[in-house]
């Protein structure tokens, strides 16, 4: 007998898949309202995208196809381990090209390529509430929510200026969204941010352990927060990706030797290895079978 | 003065389950006026601040406010947003411990602006600017702008305590002991400071102490609260100088002479 036909589809069990999907209706109609859900214990760690994989579980289907992504790329740990998951509990087909997905559960990134309607992205959340540092007691965080007391937020992002020169904030950086409620975004780069705006996908946001759902339905507007002489900015790049020569890109810098040798490469893997596969070549993106041979 | 009062207190009682907290309190403040409420520990003093300010709802009584459009209305009708609101605009309040009053872990700055933020301003160099002329105001070193109260003396921190709160030119503001746990050539210091800026803003003020030179420097008027009942009102210089209730009396004659 097969052990995995004990597992109800996508592993979660009905009762708990429909309390989950009350919780994304819920988030999805106040956009950037953190909603309490009972979170699960999930066959994982807390920390490793448990509140991302119940919410994938959640709105999953046989016909879906799966990409999940760790800090832009296909390939690390918790990337492979998370869809080789979904293809044991819910026989879904999975994909590492951003094109082909309808579901694309991430962490840290939001993929290069743009998203289109009918896809969803899933992030995994590690701490939901971007006034935690600012304020420890949820009791007050929930109460400056629902009086729009936002002004703390911009506290710190005076002491990132008044400390460094400018807003030293470089991941995790607060949106405003739909004018109302102030989000994280997850720990992605700020570089991410203006990709949230109008975005035609839907978005949800899982934290597990902190058992909070929130959503940015599509064509939602989505503004990083700054003042008015220190506006907004993202990450500058000064070199392309060392393989694929894309520009405009959020690259990762990675240590070739020990004698300080490094180069900077796409950190969306897919949108690397596609651009490599219509031809662009960077300064150490050698073909692909001349390497080989 | 103006015509009319800054805040009429009408009756104002709070009861801990069976235990007085303070009883049937009336007054009225004016604008620009001082008034202390003095007694010993446990005899309401407190109480009555934290109803005033809102952080504790009265069992009985009333606490009407003057907004700024003109209108009375009743503090304990507020909805807690508006209440919010008053607080970080048109109030201030300023706590014994600065730790109480501050955020210990941004710099001092970021304390000052804070309710700038709040209500709204998003020109960090405005912001900078106002706070650096508040910390010369109450006469901190400019150069300690990016510095964390942490690293500031007791009095440092009281005086920041106070240029955060007096940021948005409020019209009232409340003082737990402004000057407790502080030497007493600081708390000279700071009484001076004080002084200045309630006659320079034409603050309106409720400062509650224990220490009967503070009332006496500081304030117009004082009340005299024993076992949750203010016993005796009047000008700080008749209380003092010619006190008519035994107690008050006492009290008066319990200070130390040096």
């Amino acid at each position: 007998m097969n052990a995995i036909a004990h597992y109800n589809f996508a592993y979660l069990d009905e009762q708990t898949k429909r309390m989950i999907r009350r919780a994304i209706l819920k988030a999805i109609a106040i956009p950037g309202y953190q909603v309490p859900f009972a979170s699960r214990e999930m066959p994982m760690p807390y920390g490793w995208g448990t509140g991302g994989v119940q919410v994938t579980a959640s709105i999953i289907g046989p016909n879906d196809v799966l990409k999940v992504i760790d800090q832009g790329a296909d390939d690390t740990t918790n990337a492979v381990s998370i869809r080789a998951f979904f293809a044991k509990v819910a026989q879904v087909a999975t994909t590492t090209h951003t094109g082909d997905a309808t579901i694309i559960q991430t962490r840290h990134r939001i993929p290069e390529e743009q998203l289109r309607i009918g896809q969803i992205l899933v992030y995994q959340v590690p701490i939901p509430e971007p006034l935690r540092f600012l304020e420890p007691r949820e009791t007050e965080t929930r109460k400056m929510h629902a009086l729009e007391e936002y002004g703390l937020m911009h506290v710190k992002l005076y002491e990132d200026i008044a400390k460094h020169g400018e807003i030293a904030t470089t991941y995790a950086y607060p949106v405003k969204v739909e004018g109302r409620y102030v989000m994280d975004p997850s720990p992605t780069p700020k570089f991410d941010n203006p990709k949230m705006h109008m975005s035609e996908a839907l978005q949800l946001f899982g934290a597990g352990r902190e058992k909070r759902i929130y959503a940015v339905p599509p064509y939602t507007e989505v503004v990083s927060l700054d003042f008015e002489d220190h506006p907004f900015e993202v990450q500058t790049f000064t070199e392309p990706c060392a393989l694929c020569g894309a520009e405009g890109v959020y690259l990762d810098e990675v240590v070739l030797d020990d004698h300080g040798g490094h180069m900077f490469v796409c950190s969306d893997t897919d949108h690397c290895e596609d651009r490599r596969a219509h031809g662009h070549r960077g300064r150490l993106g050698a073909d692909p079978l001349e390497a080989a041979s | 003065m103006s015509a009319e009062p800054l805040l009429r207190v009408d009756g104002l009682s709070k009861f801990y389950g069976g235990r007085i907290g303070c009883v049937d309190v009336s007054f009225e403040l004016w604008p620009g006026e001082v008034l202390a409420i003095v007694g010993e520990s446990g005899s309401g003093k407190t109480t009555l601040l934290n109803c005033l300010s809102t952080a504790l709802e009265p069992s009985f009584g009333r606490a009407e406010y003057r907004m700024r459009d003109g209108a009375f209305r009743n503090l304990y009708d507020l909805s807690e947003a508006e209440r919010r609101f008053l607080m970080r605009t048109d109030w201030g309040f300023v706590h014994q411990n600065p730790a109480d009053g501050l955020r210990m872990t941004v710099s001092a700055g970021a304390n000052v602006g804070e309710r700038l933020m709040a209500v709204g301003d998003r020109h960090y160099g405005r912001i900078r600017a106002t706070a650096l002329d508040w910390l010369s105001r109450v006469e901190i070193a400019q150069d300690r702008i990016d510095d964390e109260p942490r690293a500031f003396s007791g009095g440092m921190r009281q005086r920041l305590q106070i240029a955060r709160n007096l940021v948005t030119n409020p019209r009232l503001v409340f003082m737990d002991e402004p000057t407790g746990g502080l030497d007493v050539s600081v708390q000279a210091r700071l009484l001076d400071l004080l002084r200045g800026l309630v006659e320079d803003l034409g603050l309106a003020a409720v400062i509650v102490t224990h220490d009967l030179a503070v009332a006496r420097l500081l304030s117009h008027r004082m009340m005299v609260m024993k076992d949750g009942r203010v016993i005796e009102a009047g000008l700080t210089d008749r209380v003092l100088d010619d006190p008519r209730e035994p107690y008050t009396q006492l009290l008066v004659s319990s200070i130390l002479q040096v």
